[in-house]
C-alpha cells in the first residue's frame, strides 16, 4: 500500500483523512512493514466504507487486512440506525459467523504423543471434513427453525455439549433476534446435510500445544500453561450462511438504489438498518450466526467423543468461542457518550475488555480471550481484550494471518504431499481429503501471523497471552 | 492457466485474487462465454475433464443486466453443486432477452477420483465484467469466494 496519503498517528496507527465522499477518516492498524505490505485495494476499500451513510467515527482496518468484497477483510465499521446507518451483506461476508473456538483438554503434550497417529485418524474419521462430506444429522423444518433461533443453546438442549459451554460463547451461545422465516428455503435446503461439518478452504480442527506464554497471570486465569494441549476448531455457518450472503448481496443492490444510496463500489451493497431489507437481512444473518454456533457446538461434541475413547483422562472444557464475520448491535463509548451501534466485523474478532457487561463472570476481571488462527505450520495465538480498545476500534482485533499468496499461485508453487511431508518432519500430522487443498493452504502462502498479533498488541487492540503450535491438523 | 475449447475460439482461465480466485470465460457468443466461465468454476474444485456427464439438471435465471445475470448463473451452479453434492463438467446455455436457461451435466462428487480442492461459497461482484472485446469475443468474469 502506498502510504503517502496516510498520517502516522503513532508507530502502529495510521490515518487517512476524509476526502471526497468520505464521511469519516479511515484508520489502519499495523507497523509500517505490515501497512506497506497491504494491497492498495485495502486503502481504497476502507475509504469506500467511510462513505457509507450513518458510519460512526471511522472506518477501520486491522493489522491482517487484505483485499475483500466491498469491505476489506479485516474491516470494522459501526453504524447508527438513527442517523440513517446501513447494514451491508458484503460487510459481513459469505461465511457468516465463521469463527474459532478453543477447548482446554487437561492433557500435556507427553499424554498425546503415544496416541497422536490414532487420534488424528479418529478425529478425521468422526468429523466430516472437506467438500462432499455430509453430517449425520438431518433436521426437519421445525428442527431447522429451532436451531436457527437457538444456536449453541439449541445444540446443548439436543445433547451436544454441556450447559456450562454457553457461558463461554459470544452472546451466551445464541444471537437474539434471529428470524428463521427470513432465511430462504434454498438456504435451509443447502444446510440440510451440513450440520456438524467442518467445511473446506482455511477451515480446520487442530490439536495444539501451548508453546509460549507472554502473560503468565492471564494465561493462568484462562487455564493455559506451557506444554498444555488444547483443541481449536475453525469453521462457520456452512451452506446456509453462504446462501444468505449470496442472496442479500444481490437484493441489497436494488435496496441501495431504491434508498438513494450512492455506492462507490457495487460490492458495498447495503440497506438502511431501519428498512425492510435491512431488518430482514439482520434477522437472517442472526439465524446464520446461530447456525455457526450450533455447528461448532456439534463438532465440539464429536471431538469430545473421540477424546473420551482414546484419552479418557481428558476433560475438554471450552475456553471461548469467537465469531469473525458478523454485524452486532452493541453499546460503545463515542466521544464520552454511550451509543448503541451496529458494528460490522468482516474478518475481525470482537475483543471486549475487562468489566464489559456482555462478558460472563469468568472473564470480568481479565477481558475475553481473543483467539487468532494461524496457518498449519506457524501456529496460533491467544490474546485478551483491553479496556482501551473500546475507543480504538469498537473493541475489535485481528482474526488471522491473512494470505500472502493467492491459491492459484500456491498450487503452482507446492504439491500437497510435499507440504504434508515437510510438516510431518516437524512432528505436525495432517489429515485431509484434498492434496490440492493442502497445497493451497501451505503455511508459506500466509503472512507471518506473529507480526500481525504483535502489531495488535502494540496498538492496544488486544494483549498477547499465549502462542499455540499445531500437533495435528484435520484440514478441509 | 488457459484452456481452449477444441471446436471454437472459446476458452476459460483463472485469474489471481489474494484470498480467493477469479473465473473467466471467453466465447464467440455471450452464452458461450458463460459456458466457459462455468467450466472455470468447476476447475476451481476439480479438473472438469474428470467429470462424467451422468445426470442432468436444468436451471433458469433472469436479470436485465448481463453482469447480474452472470453472477446469478454462477450462483445457480454453486447452489446445485452444494445441494446435490454433484460436480458438473458440461453445460448448455441459452440466453434470450435477459432470461438464461441451461442444462448442466455431471455426476455425484467422488472424492477419490475428483480430488476436490475447495468448496465455493458464492460468486461475488469483485472484478465482475461481462463485455464484448475489440476482437469480437465475449468475456465474462468475476471472483468467487472459496
Amino acid at each position: 500500500m502506498n502510504i503517502d496519503r496516510l498520517h502516522r498517528v503513532n508507530d502502529y496507527t495510521w490515518r487517512l483523512d476524509p476526502t471526497g465522499a468520505m464521511r469519516v477518516p479511515a484508520i489502519f492498524y499495523g507497523d509500517e512493514n505490515l501497512i506497506r505490505a497491504m494491497d492498495d485495494k485495502v486503502l481504497e476499500q476502507a475509504a469506500n466504507v467511510a462513505c457509507l451513510p450513518g458510519i460512526v467515527k471511522a472506518s477501520y482496518a486491522m493489522p491482517d487486512a487484505h483485499w475483500g468484497y466491498g469491505f476489506p477483510i479485516g474491516g470494522v465499521a459501526a453504524f447508527d440506525a438513527a442517523q440513517g446507518g446501513v447494514v451491508s451483506a458484503g460487510g459481513v461476508g459469505f461465511d457468516i459467523s465463521c469463527g474459532v473456538r478453543t477447548l482446554l483438554t487437561g492433557l500435556r503434550r507427553e499424554d498425546i504423543e503415544p496416541v497422536k497417529e490414532s487420534l488424528a485418524d479418529a478425529l478425521y474419521a468422526e468429523i466430516p471434513v472437506g467438500l462432499g462430506s455430509r453430517g449425520r444429522i438431518r433436521l426437519d423444518a421445525a428442527a431447522m427453525d429451532a436451531m436457527l433461533r437457538g444456536g449453541a443453546e439449541w445444540a446443548v438442549e439436543q445433547g451436544y455439549g454441556e450447559a456450562r459451554d454457553l457461558d463461554r460463547i459470544e452472546e451466551h451461545g445464541r444471537a437474539a433476534g434471529a428470524r428463521p422465516e427470513a432465511v430462504s428455503a434454498r438456504a435451509k435446503e443447502r444446510q440440510r446435510a451440513e450440520m456438524g461439518t467442518l467445511g473446506s478452504g482455511n477451515h480446520y480442527l487442530e490439536v495444539q500445544e501451548v508453546a509460549e506464554i507472554f502473560d503468565a497471570q492471564t494465561a493462568e486465569r484462562f487455564g493455559l500453561h506451557q506444554g498444555d494441549v488444547v483443541v481449536t476448531i475453525h469453521c462457520g455457518s456452512r451452506g446456509l450462511g453462504h446462501q444468505i450472503g449470496t442472496e442479500f448481496l444481490r437484493s441489497m443492490q436494488d435496496a441501495a438504489q431504491q434508498h438513494g444510496i450512492v455506492l462507490p463500489d457495487r460490492e458495498l451493497a447495503c440497506a438502511p438498518i431501519e428498512s425492510e431489507v435491512g431488518q430482514t437481512y439482520l434477522g437472517a444473518m442472526r439465524a446464520a450466526i446461530n447456525c455457526a454456533l450450533a455447528n461448532r457446538q456439534i463438532i465440539t461434541h464429536l471431538t469430545r467423543q473421540v477424546f473420551a475413547r482414546l484419552l479418557p483422562q481428558a476433560r475438554l472444557e471450552l475456553l471461548y468461542d469467537v465469531s469473525h464475520n458478523t454485524c452486532k448491535l452493541e453499546e460503545h463509548r463515542v466521544d464520552g457518550e454511550r451509543r448503541r451501534l451496529y458494528v460490522h466485523r468482516k474478518g475481525a474478532t470482537r475483543a471486549f475488555g475487562p468489566h464489559h457487561p456482555d462478558l460472563s463472570a469468568a472473564f470480568q476481571e481479565t477481558g475475553q480471550p481473543v483467539l487468532i488462527g494461524g496457518s498449519m505450520g506457524t501456529g496460533s495465538y491467544i490474546l485478551v481484550g483491553t479496556s482501551e480498545n473500546d475507543e480504538l476500534s469498537f473493541a475489535s482485533a485481528c482474526h488471522g494471518a491473512g494470505r500472502a499468496m493467492s491459491r492459484h499461485q500456491a498450487t503452482r508453487t507446492w504439491k500437497g504431499k510435499d507440504v504434508i511431508a515437510r510438516l510431518a518432519e516437524r512432528g505436525i500430522l495432517i489429515r485431509s481429503p484434498s492434496a490440492r487443498g493442502v497445497a493451497e493452504e501451505a503455511p508459506e502462502a500466509y503472512k507471518d501471523v506473529r507480526a500481525v498479533v504483535e502489531a495488535s498488541d502494540r496498538a492496544g487492540l488486544a494483549r498477547l497471552v499465549a502462542r499455540l503450535v499445531p500437533l495435528l491438523c484435520i484440514k478441509g | 492457466m488457459t484452456h481452449p475449447s477444441t471446436s471454437t475460439k472459446a476458452y476459460w482461465e483463472h485469474f489471481g485474487h489474494m484470498a480467493d480466485i477469479g473465473v473467466r470465460g471467453f466465447g464467440t457468443t455471450l452464452a458461450e462465454a458463460f459456458v466457459q466461465a462455468a467450466l472455470a468454476l468447476t476447475a476451481v474444485i476439480c479438473d472438469p475433464a474428470t467429470v462424467r456427464p451422468q445426470e442432468s439438471v436444468t436451471v433458469r435465471c433472469e436479470a436485465a443486466d448481463p453482469e447480474f445475470l452472470f453472477v446469478d448463473w454462477l450462483n445457480a451452479i454453486v447452489y446445485e453443486m452444494a445441494l446435490r453434492h454433484m460436480v458438473f463438467g458440461r453445460f448448455e446455455v441459452n440466453i434470450d432477452d435477459g432470461v438464461l436457461t441451461a442444462t448442466l451435466w455431471g455426476e455425484p462428487l467422488d472424492r477419490e477420483r475428483h480430488q476436490p480442492a475447495v468448496e465455493i461459497k458464492g460468486a461475488t461482484f469483485t472484478e465482475l465484467a461481462v463485455t464484448r472485446q475489440p476482437d469480437g469475443l465475449w468475456r465474462a468474469q468475476c471472483v468467487v469466494d472459496v
